[in-house]
């Protein structure tokens, strides 16, 4: 592991600890009290979804066309971890729309959008493990087409919506950008380059294995 | 820069593999190989089963590409120029590569166009002949015996008159007379100035067939010996060599006279 | 050249089929049955939830074609013969648009029956508009055979191939579903709008393009090893 791994995860693991204190003290927001305050795990985790996918895809791409196998690692680190960061996602939305407006789920595109972004995740996980040999490049395909896919998927639900409306109850954008939601942004992007290094490394190690196996009497 | 690659420009009078391996994940399929080969020859590849035979057949065809060391076509590498190349090989894989619901004759004009042979009608009905089953021309090849799919297969390979040739385990279920009539085959390729590069572990009737033979166990290089005789006690005697003491045997490097 | 290829590529596919009919009459057969099975979950009263005729003929026409798809390169992978097409000196894209090829004529042939039954089951105007369903349903079938001869070709020397399709392919056919219900569907109300319905199609078509463009620029790399 690098030198800077165990100094950020230190002060990673702090501002884990911090977090609740400033989440605590946050105003209240007027209408939704108390629930409101999963906004503060909801977002960040949802832009690292974001992040975590755009970093697969571009390492896809590249590895596809490079065949470099250090993107591939990454690749692979990054589905993993949009598949985590999805699921945080995807059940600190719902638990957040039920409390605060009474639905548990809404056709709406960006949720949609965020449903097939996690759903090519895991069929890129369930591809590296079942797919066989060869599987590492597949996967990368996969993944060039799933994010090609991202732009038709929010036009489709986009006009889908638009020529049947139904009240759109969940905010557009966050009103107000405080504290809290920077600190714990930067607390989760610290947990994704953590567990990205970590994922990277043990697939660095795999690979070194596989090449002292080979070289054992060559 | 090595020129790009027009068709008829490869250069098949010498091929040479440097150091070749092929590894899927951790298994070693094929390890530092090195052999020479030459227009107008046949060469052997021989070993148990699994030795890395026809990964090592898969690599020359540019199908698989070496995880080290490397495949050359005269001063071209493989890897480098596989489309071109493939133009002017022929393979005779263990599956036969014909489609059973397909007549004899429809298999052969469909790839001879795919290859870009110019009549491919009139280059199927004469490979039909030559394979002496024009009767059957009209018949599906999933009718066909062992041997007769077989011939339709060795033609399809030579339709397009490649300048290499692989043939893996050709001799599986033949009988003596379809097994002498390949052999004899392969002979007046190697006469034509084809180069010939053939897997098998049927040394009876391999014998008298090779110019040379590259002894492979476990993807190792055993031995390569110029113009085997008595195959069978040669290929004991070699398997029983040590892998890792000593360099390949006699002939190994030295290029056959034309 | 290119094109030839296509076309020796395509004949020799629509060749095989006729032969024997197998994934032609499978095929169809899967897909009525499965028209069947959600007429029998979903209908009541005699009628079909509004736009179900729409969700239904897509549905069926998508898991369908996951089948054909999966048959007709078992059917390549059996003789190898997909390793000769690849140790061809032919152009590797011109072999998949070959194949794309022969997977839209098997789903065109399919959809020709459905459509029909479909009507007739759900009493729904299918055919109100056949010129414009026609051209829905053909650039929603490419779409959806672009992708998915792309990933059934990718998929044809792992183990698990037969689970592995549709994982793959359903998430990223998603806006071909979406588009093609929502325009069939929109052809089927007694007042039309043609803006909806065009705007489908340019989004079809978009998509079309998009996935038949990446196909060509991946499959070489993803072919060879």
């Amino acid at each position: 592991m690098p030198k800077w791994f165990l100094p950020l995860a230190i002060v990673c693991g702090l501002m884990f600890a911090v977090a609740p204190i400033l989440i605590a003290n946050a105003p209240y927001e007027s209408t939704m009290g108390l629930v409101q305050k999963i906004f503060y795990v909801h977002l960040p985790s949802a832009l690292i979804f974001l992040l975590a996918a755009v970093v697969c895809g571009v390492a896809s791409v590249r590895y596809l066309f490079g065949g470099n196998p250090r993107h591939d690692r990454i690749a692979w680190a990054a589905a993993e971890l949009v598949v985590l960061f999805g699921i945080i996602t995807l059940v600190t939305g719902p638990l957040w729309a039920r409390k605060a407006w009474g639905v548990w789920w809404q056709w709406d595109v960006r949720l949609t959008a965020s449903l097939m972004g996690w759903m090519v995740a895991v069929a890129y996980l369930l591809l590296r493990k079942y797919g066989g040999p060869g599987s590492d490049k597949l996967a990368a395909g996969l993944a060039l087409f799933g994010m090609a896919n991202v732009p038709f998927i929010y036009i489709s639900v986009n006009y889908w919506r638009t020529i049947h409306p139904t009240t759109n109850v969940l905010p557009t954008l966050p009103v107000s950008m405080g504290f809290p939601v920077w600190f714990t942004f930067a607390t989760f992007f610290l947990l994704f380059i953590l567990l990205l290094r970590m994922r990277v490394r043990l697939e660095e190690q795999r690979a070194q294995l596989d090449a002292l196996y080979l070289s054992v009497d060559a | 820069m090595t020129p790009r690659l027009g068709s008829g420009q490869v250069d098949f009078d010498h091929l040479t593999v440097d150091d070749v391996s092929r590894h899927f994940g951790r298994r070693r399929a094929v390890s530092r190989i090195t052999f020479q080969a030459s227009r107008g020859t046949v060469l052997g590849l021989l070993g148990p089963n699994g030795a890395g035979k026809s990964t090592l057949l898969a690599m020359l065809a540019t199908l698989l590409r070496p995880s080290g060391g490397h495949i050359r076509y005269g001063a071209h590498d493989a890897a480098a120029h596989g489309a071109a190349l493939r133009a002017s090989i022929g393979v005779l894989g263990h599956d036969l590569f014909l489609y059973p619901e397909l007549t004899a004759q429809e298999n052969l004009e469909f790839f001879a166009a795919l290859y870009g042979v110019a009549d491919p009608r009139r280059a199927a009905l004469e490979a039909l002949r030559e394979a002496g089953l024009s009767d059957r021309a009209g018949d599906t090849v999933s009718s066909f015996s062992r041997g007769m799919r077989q011939r339709v297969a060795l033609e399809r390979a030579l339709i397009h008159r490649p300048r290499l040739l692989l043939l893996d385990e050709p001799f599986t279920g033949l009988d003596d007379a379809s097994a002498a009539a390949l052999a004899a085959r392969l002979k007046a390729l190697k006469k034509d100035g084809a180069m010939v590069v053939l897997a098998t572990h049927d040394l009876d009737l391999a014998e008298g067939l090779f110019d040379r033979a590259v002894f492979l166990r476990d993807g190792r290089m055993l031995a390569a010996i110029h113009r085997p005789a008595a195959l069978r006690s040669t290929y004991r005697e070699v398997m029983t060599r040590d892998p890792g003491a000593g360099r390949p045997g006699e002939g190994f490097g030295a290029r056959l006279d034309e | 050249m290119f094109a030839r290829v296509v076309w020796l590529v395509l004949r020799k596919d629509l060749t095989v089929e006729v032969r024997s009919l197998e994934i032609a009459y499978t095929t169809l057969f899967f897909a009525v049955s499965c028209v069947l099975v959600f007429a029998f979950a979903l209908v009541r009263e005699g009628r079909a939830p509004e736009d179900g005729a729409a969700g239904i003929l897509w549905i069926s026409i998508a898991f369908a074609g996951t089948l054909a798809l999966g048959r007709a390169f078992e059917r390549e992978r059996q003789s190898e013969t997909l390793r000769a097409l690849l140790l061809a000196p032919a152009a590797r894209p011109a072999i998949y648009v070959g194949k794309l090829l022969g997977i839209v004529a098997l789903l065109a042939a399919c959809e020709i029956v459905l459509v029909p039954l479909v009507a007739l089951l759900f009493q729904a105007p299918l055919l109100a508009q056949p010129l414009w369903l026609a051209i829905v349903l053909l650039a929603g079938t490419i779409g959806f055979a672009a992708v998915g001869t792309l990933f059934a070709a990718m998929l044809v020397r792992a183990r698990t191939r037969d689970v592995l399709l549709p994982v793959l392919l359903y998430p990223i056919t998603v806006p071909v579903i979406i588009a093609g219900v929502r325009a069939t569907a929109t052809l089927l109300q007694p007042e039309l709008d043609m803006d909806s319905v065009r705007f489908w199609l340019a989004l079809l078509g978009c998509f079309d393009v998009v996935f038949v463009t990446l196909a060509l620029w991946t499959f070489e790399p993803l072919m060879t090893d």
